[in-house]
């Protein structure tokens, strides 16, 4: 019996996640399940996987999911249409089937010669009925081609992640094979360290203002969008480059379209800013 | 095998399958635990928990069933509870404000605040049992426990860390706690079934026209003539008048999954909501609250919505005579309109410029007539009425197909 590989995955140079985060990776990982990643949009979801196949040295596929995209589309797509071009302009190799299959990610990600990534992005994204498509392959962690009569199965099971915005629900016959992991909002602590990762050299005094303000902007009632942990990094660097001082941030909040993309959103924050947020 | 734990959590109401707990098992032969009680919560939660709105639930089982490790020994809670798990709860900056705050004030042993605690813990549990938040409480509990109340196991050494788990637990995931019985998922199917497609649309041509093709193709001897059409896509325009505020307040949380089920169910070619209070006067609004602010007005909706929408009204039709009819409260109005019908504000506008709509009621369809829903009657009179279950949004939708 070989030697079982252990891998752990404990981060990456630019990725912070908490220990929950990290041990619930490793169980997937180890229990050759897929991992299901749900959580507000911006909280590291899709960097999670590239920090995965970056720490672990594996290859990243990324199948990013539209709301047309169908499970067959992941698997293979049998080009016919071409095929039958060719055999009319009497092309050469129009017998070979093999030549028209063309490879969806899922099959990409079986038929590679070593352990690899897949990223399920925005599984949500898709229709209603779209995880349990995916089921029997998932499973099995193979499908069959009935062109070529070929049956397609994975060397090294891939690492499975999915990412979803819980814009719809998953079913549960789908979730049930999976492990599942929420991913809070980052709280000031762990914001703090997720800057830090991207902006080691920043000035501290800088770096609690910019903090203090960006979550009394998630405070407001009724925003449409929230700032989230990208808009974040973004607004910190247009504030290092500005040079503005820092007494200014958390009272004026300069360069709030960086922060909040809404128009209504804007007209809110203009409304607290004049209130004092509601300090005392 | 903790088969027992099993069927603790699916009598608590979280339905762990068979082979979510195969997993859990071949999991623990991995050792995936991390040799630690938080690490074996974290595997459970993951491996058993499907979505975030189960946390708090899972939470408070995972504590009632193993908060009696602590309960049976004699030894001190850091020899129980793992270091990190202990760490994690001194941790300044982590841990919930009520105990730091607590032993900075009072400058108590972890002891004395743990009585604390048990006595403060226990005191919720009986607030809260038999309150709906506790779904699946009821007093049952297999495991010899009767007579105590689920939740009255209190040992000196656990509380601490139930407590400080619970408070944060609480803290983090109280948003997302759902009681409702009905998914939201059933709704988003049945809306599903809302659909007439179509393929007049003007979408890029992408699929394969294969009568065409074959017509196209015969015609040009044999010459492969590729023709393509427009998938087929729903084609269904649907607006949604809303009753809010006031007795629809109860409702709220029923008509809150109505609303997000139309949305995510995401297959309509227009859907447009409108809100009212109680009847529909020549106003409508585009916010919830009715604010001001989103005010428009009623023959602008009737002006510009095409009559080919499908109109759904979500409202009690509970109100008083005088709002329904229009006039005062001490006389309801007897205006009546061309047709020699009683004019109910504007309702009878909305159906009769619209030749598919229904009136979705999320109280109990009415058995008697009372001061209270006289209006609902009256409402039934011009409306087909369909209560807010899976069934009757289902008759409701196929109503709306059919064509007149």
């Amino acid at each position: 019996m070989e030697e079982k590989k252990t891998m752990r995955f404990s981060g990456s140079s630019t990725y912070i996640a908490d220990d929950d985060l990290l041990q619930v990776t490793n169980i997937a990982m180890a229990l050759g399940k897929p991992l299901v990643i749900k959580g507000e949009p911006g909280t590291g979801k899709t960097e999670l996987a590239i920090a995965i196949a970056e720490s672990l040295g594996m290859p990243l596929i990324t199948w990013s999911i539209k709301s047309t995209t169908k499970a067959q589309d992941g698997l293979y797509h049998y080009d016919v249409v071409q095929r039958l071009y060719d055999s009319q302009l009497g092309e050469e190799g129009v017998d070979n089937i093999a030549q028209y299959i063309h490879l969806g990610k899922l099959g990409e990600a079986f038929s590679a010669d070593e352990k690899v990534v897949l990223l399920i992005d925005e599984i949500d994204k898709a229709d209603l009925e779209f995880p349990n498509d995916l089921l029997w392959e998932l499973d099995k962690m193979e499908f069959y081609i009935p062109e070529t009569h070929e049956t397609v199965k994975a060397k090294e099971s891939p690492i499975v992640i999915i990412t979803s915005n819980a814009e719809k629900e998953l079913p549960d016959a789908f979730l049930r094979r999976c492990v599942f992991h929420y991913i809070d909002f980052p709280d000031d602590i762990m914001m703090r360290r997720i800057v830090l990762a991207h902006y080691p050299d920043i000035e501290e005094r800088l770096l609690q203002s910019a903090l203090a303000a960006f979550y009394d902007v998630r405070e407001i009632r009724g925003l449409h969008k929230k700032p989230s942990t990208s808009e974040l990094l973004d607004w910190i660097r247009a504030l290092r480059y500005s040079g503005i001082e820092e007494s200014r941030i958390e009272k004026e909040i300069p360069f709030s379209g960086v922060l909040l993309k809404k128009n209504e959103d804007l007209d809110l924050l203009y409304r607290e800013k004049h209130r004092g947020f509601g300090r005392k | 095998m903790f088969l027992s734990f099993f069927y603790y959590l699916r009598a608590g109401g979280l339905n762990v399958s068979l082979t979510e707990w195969m997993t859990l098992l071949a999991a623990l032969r991995e050792d995936l635990h991390e040799d630690s009680l938080k690490g074996f919560y974290t595997l459970c939660r993951s491996v058993l928990v499907k979505s975030e709105t189960q946390f708090d639930l899972f939470d408070r089982l995972f504590l009632e069933y193993f908060g009696d490790i602590a309960k049976e020994s004699e030894k001190a809670i850091e020899d129980i509870f793992p270091e990190d798990l202990l760490k994690w709860l001194e941790h300044p900056e982590l841990v919930p404000e009520m105990i730091r705050e607590l032993m900075e004030a009072t400058g108590l042993s972890a002891e004395q605040i743990e009585e604390m605690f048990r006595k403060i813990l226990q005191e919720q549990d009986e607030e809260h049992n038999g309150g709906s938040k506790w779904v699946g409480t009821g007093g049952y509990s297999p495991y010899g426990h009767h007579g105590k109340k689920l939740g009255g196991i209190r040992v000196g050494g656990e509380s601490m860390y139930r407590s400080a788990f619970r408070v944060a637990g609480e803290r983090r995931y109280r948003d997302f706690r759902s009681d409702k019985t009905l998914d939201s998922r059933q709704f988003q199917m049945a809306f599903r079934r809302l659909r007439q497609l179509s393929d007049h649309n003007l979408q890029e041509k992408t699929e394969l026209d294969i009568d065409e093709t074959i017509r196209k193709t015969g015609e040009a001897g044999g010459l492969l003539k590729i023709v393509k059409k427009a998938p087929r896509r729903n084609a269904v325009k649907l607006m949604v008048l809303i009753d809010s505020g006031g007795s629809m307040d109860y409702h709220r949380g029923l008509v809150t999954l109505l609303f997000q089920s139309m949305r995510k169910a995401g297959n309509f070619e227009d859907v447009r909501f409108y809100y009212f209070h109680n009847a529909i006067g020549d106003h409508l609004y585009t916010s919830p609250t009715l604010s001001w602010s989103s005010r428009i007005e009623t023959d602008w909706v009737l002006r510009n919505i095409p009559s080919e929408y499908k109109v759904l009204i979500v409202g009690d039709g509970e109100m008083a005579m005088y709002e329904l009819y229009g006039g005062f409260y001490w006389g309801e109005s007897l205006e009546t309109d061309a047709r020699g019908r009683r004019k109910m504000r504007r309702f009878t506008d909305f159906a009769d410029r619209y030749p598919h709509i229904v009136w979705i009621h999320p109280q109990d369809t009415p058995t008697g007539r009372n001061y209270w829903n006289e209006t609902w009657w009256e409402l039934a009179k011009v409306f087909s009425m369909y209560p807010l279950t899976l069934d009757g949004l289902n008759a409701g939708i196929r109503k709306l197909l059919v064509s007149k």
